[in-house]
C-alpha cells in the first residue's frame, strides 16, 4: 500500500480498495488502440439499459397490475401523471435502443471473431443478456394490456405449449391456472423486474469477464507492444462519449419527434379477449424471430427453428474453425457473414407481413442460410478459404 | 411599459374568444358527439390543455351526474362532477350502451384518432362521406350509406347537419367544418401532450448538439497526441 493508514483514502484503500480498482479497471485499462465507433455499443447498451431501470422504476410507482386497472393506469400515466408522458416515452423508446444496440453489437461480434479464444466467455454471458433482454422485453410489453400485449402474449403462450412434455406444465405455472388473466398479469409483472434486475447482475459478469482477457479489436490481432494500446481514459472515454451523444440524439427524436413510429397503434385499444386483431405483429425487435416461428407449417418445427435460431449462437465459438479472428482478412467469410446480416434484416421485414407467397418464400430461404452459415459455412469455410495477411502489430492501423 | 399594458389588455378579451379549432370541436363533441362517445381517459381539468377557462370547465362537469356510492339506506348516490373526475360515459352502463345502440357500443373516444387507422383526418373523412342511399342499395336495420368504407356503410347515423351549433367565434357551422374540428379535437386527445413533447425535444436535441461538438473537439485533440507520437 503506498499511501499509509492515517489518510481517508489510505484508510479505505486497505480495507476496500474501490478506488485503485476502478483506477485499474477504467482509468488506466489497456485498450486497442485502433477500435472503430462499432466498439461503442456496449456503452450505448449499457446506457439504454440504466434509462430504462430508472424510467421503470418511476412507471411501477403508477402502474397496477391487474386486468381491470393495468390499461386505465398507463392511461392515468401518460395523461395525468406529471411528466409521465416523458418517463413512459423513454422506457419504450429505450427497449427499441437496447434492442439496436444490442444488434450491432452482437454483429460486430460475430463480424471480427469477438467471440473466439479467449473470449468464449464474454461471447456466452453475452447471450445470456440477450435472452434476459428478450424475456424482459416480452413480459413487459403485456403490461399495458393493450390488443397487441394481450394477443402477443396469446401467441407465445400457445407456442409454450407446444413444447413437449414441459410445455403446459410450464405455461400453466407462468399463467396461474385460470388463463390469461390478472394472476397471470401479477406474475408476468414480477417477472419483468427480477429479468430486468438480473440483467444487471449478468452485465457485471459479461464487464468482469472483458477486463481479464481485454477488448478485441479490428483485427482480431492481440495487442503485443505496449504501443498498441492506449490507456482508457482519455482516449475511450471521449471516444465512447461522442458516440454516446450521437446515440442520445437519436434516442432522443424517436421519443420526441417520432414517438408512435415504434409502437403499433392498436395497443392503445384495451385487450378484448373475444376480439382478435387482423394480424398479430410483434415488435421489431422480436420480427426475425417471428418470421422463424411462421416459416415451417409445423407449431412445434417452427418453434424448434426458432429457438435453435438462439441456441445455435451459443455454439458459434466451438463452430469457428479458422484461426483468424477477424472478417477483415477472411475474403470468403467477408461476404457470407454479410449474407447473414441481410438474411436477419429480411426476416425481421417478413415477421411484419403475413406469412404467404412472397414474404413465406423469403422467410424460408432466409432461415436455410441462417442455418447454413452456422452449422456449414462456419466450420467448412477455413478449409479452402485463403486469409490474408494480418498486420504483425496494431501501430500502423489508423486510429 | 403602461402602454404594453394596456395593449395587452385590449388583447385579452380578443384571445379569449378567439376559438382554435380544437376548441370548437370540443364543441361539437359537448352539443353531438357526447349523446353517444364517450371519453374515458379524459378529466375534465384535462380541457385546459385547449386553452378553456376554468369556470367554463367547471360548469361543464356540474352538469354531469357521477356515482357517489350509496347513502345511508344503502340507495346509490349520486353528485355533480368535479374537474379530477372522467369525462366518462353518457351510458350507465355497457348494456344500457348496447341496448340504444343496436347492440354496438360506441367506441370510446380517448385514443381513437390514434387506433383509427388514418388518424384524425380517416374521422373526419368519415364524418363527411354520409351521402344519400342510392335506390339500387338495400342496407340493414342501424346501418346507413357511408362512402368512406368498402361496404359503403356505418353503424353510426349522419350525426352532422348545417348549422347544427352555434360556435362562440362565429365561424359557419358547416359539415366540413364541424368535421374538421371534430378531427382536431380528437387528435388533441389522443395526444394531449404534443406540443409539450415536441417542445422539450427541441431543447434536448440542442442540448445534446452542444455536447456532441464539445466531446467531438475533446476527442480530436486527445487523439491527436496519438497522430504525433506514431511520426
Amino acid at each position: 500500500m503506498s499511501k499509509p493508514d492515517t489518510t481517508p483514502s489510505g484508510w479505505l484503500e486497505t480495507r476496500l480498495p474501490i478506488v485503485s480498482a476502478f483506477r485499474r479497471e477504467y482509468v488506466d485499462f489497456a485498450m486497442p488502440r485502433n477500435l472503430t465507433y462499432l466498439w461503442n455499443f456496449g456503452a450505448f447498451a449499457t446506457i439504454a439499459l440504466a434509462l430504462l431501470i430508472v424510467s421503470g422504476i418511476f412507471l411501477a410507482l403508477n402502474y397496477t397490475p391487474s386486468v381491470a386497472e393495468a390499461f386505465n393506469s398507463i392511461e392515468m400515466i401518460d395523461r395525468h401523471v406529471s411528466s409521465g408522458w416523458l418517463v413512459r416515452a423513454i422506457h419504450m423508446g429505450g427497449v427499441s435502443m437496447l434492442f439496436a444496440a444490442l444488434y450491432v453489437h452482437m454483429a460486430r461480434s460475430l463480424y471480427y471473431g469477438s467471440y473466439k479464444a479467449p473470449r468464449e466467455l464474454l461471447w456466452l454471458t453475452g447471450l445470456g443478456l440477450f435472452i434476459l433482454v428478450m424475456i424482459a422485453a416480452f413480459a413487459g410489453y403485456i403490461l399495458p394490456w393493450g390488443q397487441m400485449s394481450y394477443w402477443g402474449a396469446t401467441v407465445v403462450i400457445n407456442a409454450m405449449n407446444a413444447v413437449p412434455l414441459i410445455g403446459p406444465a410450464l405455461a400453466s405455472w407462468l399463467l396461474g391456472g385460470e388463463g390469461l388473466g390478472s394472476v397471470a398479469l401479477h406474475r408476468i409483472y414480477v417477472l419483468h423486474f427480477v429479468t430486468g434486475f438480473s440483467i444487471v447482475g449478468v452485465i457485471v459478469l459479461h464487464v468482469a469477464a472483458l477486463h481479464v482477457v481485454g477488448s478485441n479489436n479490428p483485427t482480431g490481432v492481440e495487442p503485443k507492444a505496449s504501443d498498441d494500446v492506449v490507456p482508457f481514459h482519455p482516449y475511450y472515454t471521449t471516444k465512447d462519449g461522442l458516440g454516446l451523444c450521437l446515440f442520445l440524439m437519436v434516442y432522443a427524436a424517436l421519443i420526441f419527434f417520432v414517438p408512435d413510429l415504434l409502437t403499433l397503434a392498436n395497443n392503445y385499444a384495451m385487450a378484448n379477449p373475444l376480439v382478435t386483431p387482423g394480424d398479430i405483429t410483434p415488435e421489431w425487435y422480436f420480427a426475425p424471430f417471428y418470421a422463424i416461428l411462421r416459416a415451417v407449417p409445423s407449431k412445434l418445427g417452427g418453434l424448434i427453428l426458432s429457438a435453435g435460431s438462439l441456441a445455435v449462437l451459443f455454439a458459434v465459438p466451438w463452430l469457428d474453425r479458422s484461426r483468424v479472428k477477424s472478417a477483415r482478412y477472411r475474403p470468403m467469410l467477408r461476404w457470407a457473414i454479410l449474407g447473414l446480416f441481410l438474411t436477419f434484416i429480411a426476416l425481421g421485414v417478413a415477421g411484419m407481413h403475413k406469412p404467404t407467397g412472397l414474404w413465406l418464400a423469403i422467410s424460408r430461404v432466409s432461415v436455410a442460410y441462417y442455418y447454413a452459415y452456422f452449422l456449414i459455412l462456419l466450420p467448412l469455410l477455413p478449409k479452402i478459404e485463403v486469409t490474408r495477411p494480418l498486420p504483425a502489430s496494431l501501430r500502423g492501423e489508423s486510429v | 411599459m403602461k402602454r404594453y399594458l394596456l395593449v395587452t389588455l385590449m388583447a385579452l378579451p380578443l384571445t379569449a374568444q378567439a376559438s382554435t379549432p380544437e376548441q370548437r370541436g370540443f364543441q361539437v363533441y359537448r352539443q353531438v358527439c357526447a349523446t353517444c362517445h364517450s371519453l374515458n381517459q379524459v378529466h375534465f381539468a384535462d380541457l385546459t390543455g385547449i386553452g378553456l377557462a376554468v369556470p367554463d370547465i367547471k360548469a361543464y362537469a356540474a352538469s354531469h351526474q357521477v356515482p357517489d356510492g350509496v347513502d345511508d339506506d344503502g340507495d346509490p348516490k349520486t353528485r355533480a362532477a368535479h374537474l379530477t373526475d372522467p369525462i366518462g360515459s353518457p351510458y350507465p352502463n355497457e348494456a344500457m350502451a348496447r341496448l340504444a345502440n343496436h347492440g354496438d357500443v360506441p367506441p370510446d373516444f380517448s385514443r381513437l384518432a390514434m387506433t383509427e387507422e388514418g388518424g384524425a383526418k380517416r374521422i373526419e373523412t368519415i364524418l363527411r362521406s354520409y351521402a344519400p342511399k342510392p335506390v339500387d342499395v338495400v342496407l340493414g336495420p342501424g346501418s346507413y350509406y357511408n362512402t368512406a368504407f368498402a361496404q359503403n356503410h356505418i353503424g353510426m347515423p349522419p350525426p352532422l347537419r348545417d348549422g347544427q351549433v352555434a360556435y362562440a367565434d362565429g365561424t359557419k357551422a358547416t359539415i366540413p367544418q364541424m368535421a374538421q374540428d371534430v378531427g382536431a379535437f380528437l387528435d388533441w386527445v389522443a395526444h394531449p401532450h404534443r406540443v409539450a413533447r415536441s417542445d422539450t425535444g427541441l431543447v434536448v436535441l440542442a442540448y445534446l448538439a452542444g455536447m456532441t461538438v464539445l466531446l467531438a473537439l475533446l476527442k480530436r485533440r486527445v487523439w491527436k497526441r496519438l497522430k504525433e507520437s506514431r511520426q
